[in-house]
């Protein structure tokens, strides 16, 4: 008894951009998800269950768009379930689709998630004001910004750290042929010049809206050939958007969902056991706090792991050599894409932003308040193997 | 793999009109505590969590996570949640305990139906590019699927009311619409959407609902007759409603068939018009002999995104309370029936 062994055998995504005009969400998706199904050969009547994934339907303006996509992804005499738990859902997705294989009840499954921020308004979205809540108005950038000043202030952190972050990223998406923002020639100099939108954090320290879809084919042992990224963990938790006792800077649940994954994974030094991590980056200071969530640096420590270069391409930990969020932001798709960057680096499938000799990756997702946190572990060899 | 049974079930009253917010934090917070009462569980006892919802019904974005707060979730809780009726939350939370990651879930749904104009609401579930800019409601489409039933000799008006007033007399306190009304004086009402009449359409209802879910071991301690899942099926037909069979409900019949749905004693079907109750019956192959919606069914109260889940724990407790040894629950979603979730359980003594 217990779980099966699940692995990722296909990855798929579009190119990102702003605004996708050429194809409908139906389309968008099934670009995504074709290109999974090829990388894993195989063709749609192989596919057992499809799991869907994107943020807010307020997003595109569609209620449960998963219904109308049934056809485009071969879904139709198939179980199909949507899975939304804010900016995570991506990550979600693939978890949910994880444990369909290990839970024994699918062979194939694949799982796409999708956003394309151009049919609506997303910060529209976000910014509806509730009876009884606290208005912001301003979006995601409006609600972080007052946990990074917190970070700086709480860890010491030097100005400049968020900026190179964006650099580093920047240069990462650039060596990504699908990454909606491409700029290598990007420096210090010109992000710290760019504008503060909320301050401290400037428009080249932010995610950009992208139109995009992502798709992953997880299967079980028996449909995993030779080339598969085995998950070796997975983990999901969730806490309230507000109490007086909550730390909005290193939340109790992203640091909680670390531990079950290290544990699950069998990792007791991340630092040194992690080769390549895809973490949700959508505003450049969340990659020092997020080190640190992880358990990667230890408190108010995360921000020199960024300012010795560690994090860069041929650091000692690769973060985000996709480019990361804060060079594609499909929202919903955004979790996935983490996830699946992640087992493309244990594949060697990364191309020119592939990491030499990673064998164990991370794959992280953040979402709401910072309060949904959604995270895995995938490596090149089966878990219990070394 | 593992065997996963119903332990708990609670549910809010089926009303017209809440005054609780649409997060549904008012009304989940009761019933947290009777399902909690009632297994002997903690918050902190609880494994795994995953619920149902729908933003567009809350006209809002994210509302699922402002539920949380119902729960009380700190410690963090494992959580996930479903942007479908509740019914499928409960899928997922089987799924997490056949990994034997944890041995209990608790599944919630919940929608507050006033607090919009649900029949247009619903239009928007259909393709954005092509159909929903017509803004056909849910209503109507609904009446399109009727008449084409009544126009093929599938079933008659009087079969439709007799359906309202069967499931009138079977509901119970909790439920929005009760009560002995004969047929005939039903088929006096005027129509409400030609051909259904007002009888033939679950009224507008807030609500909540709540399940508990455990593994073999702690089922067993849980509950004296806790309610085995011996099936779980659920499929999709084609959102485009012109490519289907609205007369025929391919994807009821081929979970019923995968969830293995004989020798049922009772059966919570749910269908938010009398004549999908009559497909669904055929679809799954319900013969005279099985109780259709003892509890009234969706007819006498369909909260949005609970009610399927609210079909599985009516079900589950006609086992655990031992009136009935093999039972059977239907979830549905989108449009005509577009999406059907079947869920056989049974006792075991």
């Amino acid at each position: 008894m217990g779980k099966r062994l699940a692995a990722v055998i296909g990855t798929g995504q579009t190119h990102h951009t702003s605004k996708r005009l050429d194809v409908s969400i139906a389309g968008l998706c099934r670009e995504a998800a074709e290109r999974a199904l090829a990388d894993a050969g195989l063709d749609w009547p192989d596919v057992d269950a499809v799991v869907v994934g994107k943020a807010p339907d307020l997003f595109e303006g569609v209620m449960m768009p998963e219904l109308h996509l049934a056809d485009a992804l071969g879904a139709t005499g198939k179980p199909m379930i949507r899975v939304h738990t804010a900016g995570s859902v991506g990550g979600s997705t693939a978890n949910v689709a994880a444990s369909l294989v290990q839970g024994g009840v699918h062979r194939r499954v694949l799982a796409v998630a999708f956003e394309k921020q151009s049919e609506s308004n997303a910060m529209w979205a976000l910014s509806i004001l509730p009876p009884f809540s606290m208005p912001v108005g301003a979006g995601a950038g409006g609600y972080f910004a007052p946990h990074v000043r917190s970070y700086i202030r709480r860890s010491g952190a030097p100005e400049h750290i968020g900026a190179m972050v964006a650099v580093k990223d920047r240069r990462n998406g650039a060596r990504n042929p699908y990454a909606h923002l491409k700029q290598p020639d990007i420096t210090l100099e010109s992000v710290l010049a760019s504008q503060v939108l909320w301050d401290p954090i400037r428009y080249d320290e932010t995610c950009p809206s992208s139109d995009g879809a992502c798709a992953v084919v997880i299967g079980d042992e028996s449909a995993a050939g030779g080339s598969a990224a085995w998950i070796h963990a997975t983990a999901m938790r969730t806490e309230p958007t507000t109490f007086a006792g909550r730390d909005q800077v290193n939340p109790q649940a992203g640091r909680d969902a670390a531990a079950a994954l290290w544990r699950e994974a069998g990792i007791t030094d991340p630092l040194s056991e992690v080769d390549a991590a895809e973490i949700y980056v959508p505003f450049s200071w969340f990659e020092p706090m997020w080190l640190e969530n992880l358990g990667f640096a230890a408190e108010g420590q995360g921000w020199k792991i960024t300012e010795s270069g560690d994090t860069a391409l041929d650091g000692r930990l690769p973060v985000n050599p996709s480019g990361g969020v804060l060079s594609s932001n499909p929202i919903g798709a955004s979790g996935m894409l983490r996830f699946a960057e992640a087992a493309m680096q244990v594949t060697g499938k990364a191309g020119e932003h592939q990491v030499d000799g990673a064998r164990t990756a991370l794959g992280h997702a953040y979402g709401g308040g910072s309060q949904y946190f959604s995270m895995w572990v995938v490596g090149t060899r089966k878990p219990g193997e070394r | 793999m593992a065997d996963v049974a119903v332990v708990g079930f609670a549910q809010a009253p089926n009303v017209r009109a809440t005054h609780g917010t649409t997060n549904g934090v008012e009304m989940l917070v009761p019933i947290f505590r009777e399902v909690l009462d009632s297994t002997g569980l903690r918050t902190e006892d609880i494994g795994f969590w995953c619920s149902g919802s729908s933003d567009y019904l809350a006209g809002r974005a994210f509302s699922f996570i402002a539920a949380v707060d119902a729960i009380g979730a700190f410690p963090p809780i494992n959580e996930s949640h479903v942007e479908m009726d509740a019914a499928w939350a409960l899928y997922e939370a089987w799924v997490k305990i056949r990994t034997g990651e944890v041995d209990t879930a608790l599944v919630y749904g919940f929608g507050k139906s006033s607090a919009g104009d649900l029949r247009r609401t619903l239009a928007l579930q259909l393709d954005p590019y092509t159909a929903a800019p017509l803004w056909p409601d849910s209503v109507s489409i609904a009446g399109l699927q009727a008449r084409l039933g009544l126009d093929a000799g599938e079933w008659t008006e009087q079969d439709m009311a007799e359906v309202a007033a069967r499931s009138r007399a079977a509901a119970g306190p909790g439920a929005q619409i009760s009560g002995r009304v004969a047929a005939a004086d039903l088929l006096a009402e005027p129509y409400l959407a030609d051909p259904l009449r007002k009888h033939d359409c679950a009224p507008i209802t807030d609500g909540a609902a709540v399940v508990v879910l455990a593994s073999a071991d702690r089922a067993r301690e849980l509950h004296e007759r806790p309610a085995w899942i011996t099936g779980l099926e659920h499929r999709i037909e084609s959102g485009s409603i012109g490519a289907r069979d609205l007369l025929r409900s391919p994807s009821t019949t081929a979970a019923a068939e995968a969830a293995g749905a004989a020798d049922v004693e009772v059966a919570e079907l749910h269908a938010p018009f009398t004549h999908q109750e009559i497909v669904l019956r055929r679809a799954i192959g319900l013969g005279e002999d099985v109780a259709i919606n003892p509890s009234g069914g969706p007819l006498c109260g369909n909260p949005m995104f609970s009610a399927g889940l609210s079909r599985i724990g009516e079900a589950a407790s006609r086992v655990m309370s031992g009136a009935a040894r093999r039972v059977l629950a239907h979830a549905t979603s989108g449009p005509a029936l577009q999406q059907n979730l079947v869920c056989v359980m049974e006792g075991r003594s």
